[in-house]
């Protein structure tokens, strides 16, 4: 009977495993056929699916004849030792031999196309040329699906690139500091109004930033805000403090409050009790907020779309515009969505234990 | 003698100036508005300057982090200066000041002046209406036929984006509970958490990529290539209403399952050991452990996740954005209102459509403030 639970249990842990890996396939294939496709010739994306880089059997050409004149298109033609018409030929027709005879074109062309199966895929084509088209701002050559070659304007996302790293930074720092300054104060100073205003910045949670944007926009245009890094920078400082300083708070007001008599008996002020002692002890909180901003940050579209436009573009931006321009360039766009994953995914790779607690814990923000 | 006299007399003028309240008020004055002035300088070369790229870049991150952390400093300082009882009682607001400030700024005055706004007419100069006609954008909201089909959408979002989310993420977390690679099924299936939406859009756009029938055309989005596979005729996914509407919410699925996840996978891990294995012993089965152990167990995560997921449907954007625009059927309630506000230029429109936003999460706001004076009586 041990024997048989036992056997049942491992029947079980390959039918969980099992399930898992199909899911996991499941979850990564859409990422898997971008990456792909990202390094593919422009020309070839257009007339194959990316899964055609696998070894995999496929027609090929191997001959190519013209039926001569006593062939009689409208009744029965004898081909290649084989009787067909032009309907059964058009569909094809599977030789003995393995080979295959396709009709070309239409009535007129009396041209038999011969392919036979063969594997292929063994040798891949592949390119970085498609990342050097979409990070430069200056014209650009590719081939579409026909072999026409096409010039388009680049999408410049090397720039756009650079100018997330500006927004990005310091909207991670700011809040950072601030929220800090204040968590501190509201969990260790007393002051009048405390609990009140504490209680306004947890209602303000899960507010949808929406409600800001039209008043906002407002405020920019008259301080001429709009299109500059401080505008965002503080936009973005604004939505995360909420959530900035209620995370510090939490993690600040628990540590013991021993520590803090000591340092003041000490003699030491609010100040440097602030950053010599509590910023270096709340590291964890930090950096569980840091990787949840930044990545808010640099993955944001709807806030740079409102406030810093064409005039500033960030990748987000610059990736939405290569979609509506350039929509079917799919070499365009598959290389431009991993420039734009770069940076988060090697956050995600490197930093992963903070950065699932911080999407854990940000994941209310509004 | 007389020079070291000199000097002498020097500094203890100098000393006595920076000593005297007076002098420590000019001083510190003096220090603001330097730092002012660099600040200001920063400002003016990063909006206008012509300088590479990189090189704005560099100043522009110098400049922010910088400035953000000399700001405190510096005021700080100045406090510190002040004579004891005052500079003791001013600086819990030094240290709390900029962040009230910013989000009063930034969230909490929008509220009122996003209210008024959507009493008035599209330029936001003018009341819409007198008496019950005030509520004019509202009505608009209620009644548009384009609306009433965005808050069909976000109904759908809502409902089928945050069941799916929640329970695939569920039984994800169960199974790799009991799996031999937990981390790296739980690390796959996070993963779509660190892409963008507008880069998700890309992925899955490209997923739903269509180029229609015709003699030696080769499809190259996967969805219609297995479709064909499988013996059946590809189709242009996302213009097809009703269903198109599904497969964005797809994405979302994609997206959201991973944090669904791993705050389940946390929560199980919390269930007693002893409580699961008891109820094995008195004969319950997988299936029974599941539903009348686990997920009573977990019921209050449960809530949790599914709140925030459907929050986050309710105010969705960039998905619409990117895949679709909000055409063919699939517009949603913030989609219509940046179309409101940026396209058609309605900033009384806009204003109502955000207020309705707002209106929709009051229920979140008010049980976050119930559960803060909860734990605050804990204390």
């Amino acid at each position: 009977m041990a024997d048989g639970t036992k056997k049942q249990k491992r029947t079980s842990t390959y039918l969980i495993n099992g399930v898992l890996i199909l899911i996991c396939f499941l979850w990564l294939l859409p990422t898997l056929g971008v990456f792909v496709t990202s390094f593919r010739q422009s020309q070839d994306i257009f007339n194959s699916g990316w899964w055609a880089i696998f070894p995999h059997k496929e027609d090929i050409e191997i001959d190519r004849f013209k039926l001569d004149d006593s062939a009689d298109v409208d009744g029965v033609m004898e081909v290649e030792g084989t009787q067909a018409t032009f309907e059964e030929l058009r569909e094809g027709i599977e030789l003995e031999d393995g080979r295959k005879l396709t009709w070309y074109g239409n009535k007129r062309t009396r041209e038999i196309v011969v392919t036979e199966r063969r594997w292929v895929g063994f040798s891949t084509d592949l390119t970085l040329k498609n990342y050097q088209d979409v990070l430069t701002g200056k014209d650009i050559k590719f081939t579409d699906g026909s072999g026409n070659e096409i010039v388009k304007r680049g999408n410049n996302l090397g720039d756009a690139f650079l100018n997330s790293i500006a927004v990005t930074i310091p909207a991670t720092v700011i809040p950072i500091l601030i929220a800090a300054f204040a968590a501190f104060g509201f969990s260790w100073l007393k002051f009048p109004g405390r609990d009140i205003l504490f209680t306004l910045i947890v209602a303000v949670l899960v507010v949808p930033l929406q409600i800001s944007l039209v008043p906002i926009l407002q405020d920019y245009t008259q301080m001429d805000l709009n299109g500059t890094f401080l505008g965002i920078w503080l936009a973005h400082t604004g939505f995360g403090l909420p959530l900035a300083t209620y995370l510090l708070f939490n993690y600040i007001s628990s540590l013991p409050k021993e520590l803090l008599e000591a340092a003041y008996i000490d003699g030491a002020s609010n100040f440097t009790i602030l950053t010599k002692l509590i910023i270096p002890l709340s590291v964890p909180a930090l950096a569980s907020f840091a990787i949840f901003q930044f990545l808010w940050v640099w993955n944001d579209y709807l806030v740079s779309l409102v406030f810093l436009g064409e005039k500033t573009r960030v990748v987000t931006y610059a990736l939405a515009s290569i979609v509506g321009e350039k929509g079917q360039d799919w070499h365009l766009l598959t290389a431009g969505a991993f420039v734009s994953m770069i940076l988060p995914m090697l956050v995600f790779f490197l930093l992963q234990r903070y950065f699932v607690r911080g999407m854990m814990a940000g994941s209310v923000k509004g | 003698m007389k020079a070291s006299n000199t000097s002498n007399s020097d500094q203890s003028w100098y000393s006595r100036l920076i000593s005297s309240t007076i002098g420590k008020i000019v001083f510190s004055f003096v220090v603001l508005l330097i730092t002012y002035f660099v600040l200001q300088q920063g400002y003016l070369f990063l909006r206008d300057s012509e300088a590479p790229q990189i090189v704005v870049v560099l100043v522009a991150i110098v400049w922010g982090v910088g400035g953000i952390a000399g700001l405190f400093f510096i005021t700080n300082w100045v406090i510190e200066m002040l004579p004891g009882e005052v500079g003791r009682r001013l600086q819990p607001f030094i240290f709390i000041g900029p962040a009230i400030a910013l989000i009063a700024w930034y969230l909490v005055v929008p509220v009122f002046r996003t209210f008024v706004l959507s009493l008035k007419g599209p330029l936001g100069m003018d009341w819409i209406g007198t008496g019950i006609g005030m509520l004019e954008n509202y009505r608009f909201v209620f009644t548009d036929r384009i609306m009433l089909e965005a808050f069909r959408n976000n109904l759908l979002w809502m409902v089928f984006g945050t069941s799916l989310s929640v329970s695939f993420g569920l039984l994800i977390a169960v199974l790799a509970d009991r799996s031999n690679f937990e981390k790296i099924y739980k690390a796959i299936i996070f993963m779509p958490m660190a892409i963008s939406f507008v880069g998700a859009g890309v992925i899955w756009k490209f997923m739903y990529t269509y180029k229609g029938a015709g003699v030696g055309i080769q499809e190259i989005g996967l969805l219609n290539a297995i479709v064909l596979a499988l013996g059946g005729q590809s189709q242009p996914w996302l213009n097809i209403p009703p269903w198109n509407n599904f497969f964005l919410i797809a994405i979302m699925v994609w997206l959201q399952t991973g944090y669904a996840m791993v705050v389940f996978s946390s929560a199980i891990k919390g269930i007693p050991e002893e409580l699961l294995e008891a109820a094995r012993i008195d004969g319950a089965n997988e299936f029974q452990v599941f539903f009348r152990i686990t997920i009573p167990y977990i019921k209050g995560t449960l809530i949790t996740v599914a709140t925030t997921i459907v929050i986050f449907s309710l105010k969705l954007f960039d998905i619409v954005r990117v895949m679709t625009g909000g055409n063919n059927g699939t517009n949603v309630i913030a989609n219509e209102f940046y179309l409101q506000r940026f396209t058609y230029g309605n900033t009384g429109r806009a204003s109502a459509i955000a207020i309705i936003l707002l209106v929709a999460v009051i229920p979140v706001v008010v049980s976050n403030v119930r559960q803060l004076n909860k734990d605050r009586r804990r204390f």
